[in-house]
């Protein structure tokens, strides 16, 4: 069992430029079924390498001639935005968007609209690896070898250190349900409660792993949620315990502001939630080996 | 990115939110020659003369000064231009003073704070408002979180009137002023909008006693993701302002900041950058910037990274930290090989690589000759780099 992606999943691929492709071939290397690809004004043509993939000019294309039920965007971030919503007016059902550095104003508009007239589409990202669901799918850019089959569902706001988590976990033998990197945009799909939801329903899923970093108070929520909804283990880890205030560190949700967003109160919120933290990254796979009595 | 307050001034008058009479400087003698002008303009002998830095709580390092005559605003031109102001956000060594503003004087009636954000909770923007004007609104925050008014911007209509009018009455504005507050709402929230800002806060804006709404302060930060729709934004950039190794990482779009430690890291991924300074300091070190490399970069931008770190001369020792996913081990390990043969270098390097094409990777920098400690795991590698860094000095 599994959330989101799997068997079923059917993907076009927004985007068939140079990173696209080239995450496209990974991914039908790793199993996942690619359908299509789209690139506006390149319909018909091929791409080398991938000349089994039928490129459109539309998603509504990919959807009524290959039957995409899902998409991955590559798009660049000025046209990101405007790819999220023609894959949810073509009536795909998830959208995992991977695009970093999609302006806000950007975000806030695509997200009202889903909200509004799209409630039952599920968006995970924008600036996202993607997700994944080991032995059966794999939608983004992660590293598949990594990744074990298994009952531990991963939850990340950062992409490589959803990569350290799920390496630590499959070398003590602890397999994943699915890894979703819900990605570190201040205006984003998915949230930490949205995933833990899922998970706790999946009856794939025994375990749960948390990464959060510093900025807004989406993981004080998550505990909240945790401690009143689920009844799975769960560990966790917050990166930034160490930045300094008012920088940016990469990621534009990743800022201490105004004394919000500080680590120490996100470690704070999960530990009084009963939410074992790993102290240290390296950490996180033994944590969570713990809380299951390994 | 951030923008000095004239600048941020001259921008709300271009959309019609109203801020006093002033003239910007960047030497004595232009703040001198301005003074006269201000005050012609302003009618009133009355000027302020305002340190331009980028840090917050100028006024209470000494960097704002209210004159009452031509005499006193000479004397506070000379006394801060060139200072090395210090406010509790610059650090205790504090900035040069390089930019002057001269304004017009006026008669407050009242402070009020405002401030624009995105509040990620709703993913939309929200307006912040409270009659505790020119104090830290932080602390009021803290103490009174009723006397905060929020209205949130609506992504399809903007800013509303009917918020305008509701927002007046909490603060207690009736009658001309309220209208007046109208005007600037409107202008302000476009602003915002279109100018893709990030951050947008006044403290204090002002209502005057003839019934004028102000912004008396300016601060603005910008969306840098929203940067390439705003070519003419750039040219606002204060290069004084910026780091040095910042400005050199931005060239090569990597995503840098300076820290005050002695141990050089590179990363990809921002989240495993920030844990690795966690780890770092974990171990009892201390990390000398944030760097992150990015997914797809490639060896010569590696390359370029490498050489800011090695440019700083309080790093140490250098600790590489990759998780390679759509980043290549391999690119990494002919990045730092090229640079070190290029630069060469003086400061003990701990690599430690894992994911895509790791084995080539390793192998790489096996075969290199360069004397590279190679790191287990993370904790492995965080541990060796504390112990060369300490171990150098």
């Amino acid at each position: 069992m599994s959330v989101l992606v799997g068997f079923d999943t059917r993907l076009v691929v927004q985007g068939m430029g140079t990173a696209g492709a080239f995450h496209a071939k990974q991914m039908i290397e790793y199993g996942t079924k690619v359908v299509a690809g789209v690139t506006p004004g390149k319909g018909g043509s091929k791409v080398a390498g991938l000349e089994q993939v039928p490129i459109y000019d539309t998603v509504e294309e990919a959807v009524r001639l290959a039957h995409a039920n899902t998409t991955v965007i590559y798009v660049p971030p000025p046209f990101a935005a405007d790819a999220i919503l023609e894959a949810a007016s073509a009536g795909i059902e998830l959208i995992i968007c991977i695009t970093e550095g999609i302006p806000a104003r950007d975000m806030i508009k695509v997200k009202y609209v889903l909200d509004l007239e799209y409630p039952e589409v599920v968006l995970v990202g924008p600036n996202c690896p993607g997700v994944i669901t080991p032995g059966q799918c794999k939608v983004g850019i992660m590293p598949g070898y990594i990744h074990k089959p298994g009952g531990v569902g991963v939850v990340s706001r950062s992409g490589t250190l959803t990569y350290e988590v799920v390496g630590q976990l499959t070398k003590l033998g602890l397999g994943q349900s699915t890894a979703i990197g819900i990605g570190g945009d201040p205006v984003k799909g998915t949230d930490f409660i949205d995933a833990l939801a899922w998970f706790a329903n999946d009856p794939g899923t025994s375990s749960i792993f948390m990464i959060g970093e510093i900025g807004g108070d989406s993981e004080e929520r998550a505990a909240q949620f945790i401690k009143d909804h689920i009844d799975k283990p769960v560990a966790a880890f917050i990166g930034g315990q160490t930045a300094p205030p008012g920088k940016r560190m990469g990621h534009a949700g990743a800022i201490i502001s105004g004394g919000k967003g500080a680590a120490s109160d996100k470690i704070a919120a999960l530990k009084a939630a009963n939410i074992a933290v790993a102290a240290t990254p390296a950490e996180m796979g033994t944590t969570l080996a713990k809380v299951l009595g390994l | 990115m951030k923008i000095h307050e004239y600048q941020g001034k001259q921008l709300f008058r271009k959309y019609g939110v109203p801020v006093p009479i002033g003239i910007a400087a960047t030497s004595v003698e232009e703040a001198l020659a301005a003074i006269p002008k201000v005050q012609e303009q302003g009618g009133t002998e009355v000027v302020v003369v305002k340190a331009q830095i980028h840090a917050g709580g100028r006024g209470k390092g000494g960097g704002v000064k209210v004159a009452k005559t031509k005499a006193d605003a000479e004397a506070a031109v000379k006394a801060i231009f060139g200072m090395q102001l210090i406010t509790p956000q610059t650090g205790p060594e504090g900035k040069k003073v390089q930019r002057l503003l001269v304004e017009q004087g006026l008669a407050i009636d009242h402070e009020f704070y405002l401030g624009m954000l995105l509040d990620r909770t709703t993913g939309r923007v929200t307006v912040m408002a409270s009659r505790e004007g020119g104090m830290d609104i932080e602390e009021v925050a803290a103490s009174h979180p009723e006397k905060i008014i929020k209205e949130s911007v609506n992504p399809a209509t903007g800013w509303q009137d009917n918020q305008s009018r509701s927002l007046a009455k909490a603060l207690g504005m009736t009658g001309k002023v309220a209208g007046e507050l109208g005007k600037f709402m409107t202008a302000l929230t476009r602003a915002y909008d279109e100018l893709d800002c990030s951050l947008l806060e006044i403290n204090p804006l002002i209502t005057t006693k003839d019934g004028k709404v102000l912004a008396l302060d300016a601060k603005i930060n910008f969306d840098d993701n929203a940067m390439f729709r705003h070519p003419e934004l750039e040219e606002l950039r204060d290069p004084n302002e910026e780091d040095a190794s910042e400005q050199e990482a931005k060239k090569w779009d990597l995503s840098y900041i300076s820290l005050e430690g002695n141990i050089g890291c590179m990363v990809n991924g921002a989240g495993l950058a920030m844990s690795t300074m966690d780890i770092i300091k974990f171990y009892g070190g201390a990390p000398a910037n944030f760097l992150d490399v990015g997914g797809g970069a490639t060896a010569e931008k590696v390359t370029a990274a490498f050489k800011i770190i090695t440019s700083d001369p309080e790093v140490k020792a250098i600790f590489v930290n990759i998780f390679g996913g759509i980043m290549k081990c391999d690119t990494i390990a002919e990045g730092v090989i090229k640079a070190v043969k290029e630069t060469g270098l003086k400061q003990p390097l701990v690599v430690r690589l894992e994911g895509t094409n790791v084995e080539l990777g390793k192998k790489m920098l096996a075969e290199s000759g360069l004397n590279i400690v190679a790191a287990a795991d993370m904790a492995d590698g965080a541990q060796k780099a504390v112990k060369a860094a300490k171990e150098a000095r």
